[in-house]
């Protein structure tokens, strides 16, 4: 079978490819020549009933139903989760590094929204 | 799994005790290395995809579905060693999951010829795996009900596993055969190299006579199921209408005769344990 992988990162996920028919990323590659591209998905997983989806990591997949088989095979075959979610990951739209002075480094010095100046009465559990 | 001792070996497996059919234990010592033997050799000849898959995650599926067809092999076959030990000598002769696995020949093993064909392209892997998958999730079904405890309980237990494998199996054979030109090619060519080996399935041997399967409403509902996907899969059913003449079928897995392919499957398979007598991890 002539597969080949082509590996995107997030946020630049070019909109041609969105699907398992795309063969213009082998254009350059005689070799390639017909070989399919499966999409990148990413894969949560909720670890147990009442906790967020977490996270896991991601795969390639032609369509959404594969992909969630794939995740349970990949993700979830020691036991790791109860739930699954994926998203194709072209849809997830990332913040830019280059951004991360202005985004982040500001609140560096807010220590204030922390509501950390009040006394908890003893009575209070699971803060 | 357990150890054995290897200077057990040679005692238990002499020709005389242990023959093609029937082993020591009877029926039903036959009937569970039957299902035993072909868990093992179809999860064998589905790990020969590991590092192979024609993508990683694939890869996994396959080789996932092969350790779950392991685990249901030695469930089975600690509970066939159970049953021969209780009617042998088995203070000086004790089977055990290994044993059973690693030390008996080619013609005393009873898998179904479907599971030893070559895996072929990966088409032919997933159709013999969605034949052999639906077979068996009828298979449990009935045992789940059945009068051995052992059996049911193994079978309840495994149900779940098989239920993921016909899904996953019928999946692909949809995409494969709905697919491109080829893809769907490649299914035909595959249920032309496979179907001649489904018959077996519903053609009970003498040690299934008396283990209460119907065969006839496997048999049934199997043809149902197959049929159901390979017309959505736009595959041509071989089985026809049942008007015309039947199909030949390849028989002998069940009772130890098998392809030429088995010889070397269990070259594979056994080659350290027969080299290295009790050679362990």
């Amino acid at each position: 079978m002539n597969i080949s992988i082509r590996k995107f990162f997030y946020g630049d996920i070019p909109e041609e490819s969105a699907g398992s028919n795309d063969n213009n990323a082998n254009q350059n590659n005689p070799l390639r020549d017909g070989a399919v591209t499966w999409p990148l998905w990413e894969v949560f997983i909720r670890s147990k009933q009442g906790l967020d989806h977490k996270h896991a990591g991601s795969l390639h997949a032609a369509d959404a139903a594969m992909a969630i088989e794939n995740a349970r095979d990949v993700y979830t075959r020691r036991q790791e989760g109860v739930s699954l979610w994926v998203v194709e990951s072209k849809y997830i739209h990332a913040s830019n590094p280059d951004d991360a002075e202005s985004f982040y480094t500001p609140a560096e010095d807010k220590v204030y929204r922390h509501p950390g100046f009040y006394d908890l009465p003893d009575e209070v559990k699971h803060m | 799994m357990q150890d054995f001792n290897p200077s057990d070996n040679n005692k238990y497996f002499r020709k005389s005790e242990i023959s093609a059919f029937p082993p020591s234990g009877g029926g039903v010592a036959a009937f569970t290395l039957h299902l035993a033997d072909t868990n093992l050799i179809l999860a064998q000849r589905n790990a020969e995809w590991c590092a192979h898959g024609p993508i990683l995650e694939q890869d996994i599926a396959i080789t996932n579905i092969s350790l779950d067809l392991i685990g249901q092999a030695r469930n089975f076959y600690q509970y066939a060693a159970q049953i021969i030990n209780q009617s042998t000598d088995q203070f000086t002769n004790p089977a055990t999951e290994d044993s059973l696995a690693y030390l008996r020949t080619e013609r005393e093993f009873k898998n179904l010829l479907i599971t030893e064909l070559p895996n072929g392209d990966w088409a032919q892997t997933i159709l013999r795996q969605f034949f052999y998958s639906v077979y068996q999730y009828g298979l449990y079904e009935q045992l789940q009900r059945g009068s051995d405890a052992q059996l049911a309980a193994i079978a309840e237990k495994s149900i779940k596993e098989t239920t993921y494998h016909v899904k996953w199996s019928s999946e692909w054979v949809l995409r494969l055969g709905d697919g491109t030109d080829e893809s769907n090619e490649r299914m035909q060519k595959a249920l032309q190299n496979t179907w001649a080996y489904t018959g077996e399935m519903f053609m009970p041997v003498d040690y299934e006579m008396a283990t209460g399967i119907d065969f006839i409403l496997l048999k049934d509902e199997w043809e149902k199921k197959v049929r159901t996907v390979l017309e959505e899969a736009t595959l041509t059913y071989p089985g026809g209408t049942g008007n015309e003449k039947p199909i030949f079928m390849q028989t002998g897995g069940k009772t130890g005769v098998h392809t030429e392919h088995m010889g070397f499957i269990l070259a594979d398979l056994q080659y350290l344990q027969r080299t290295y007598p009790g050679a362990n991890w």
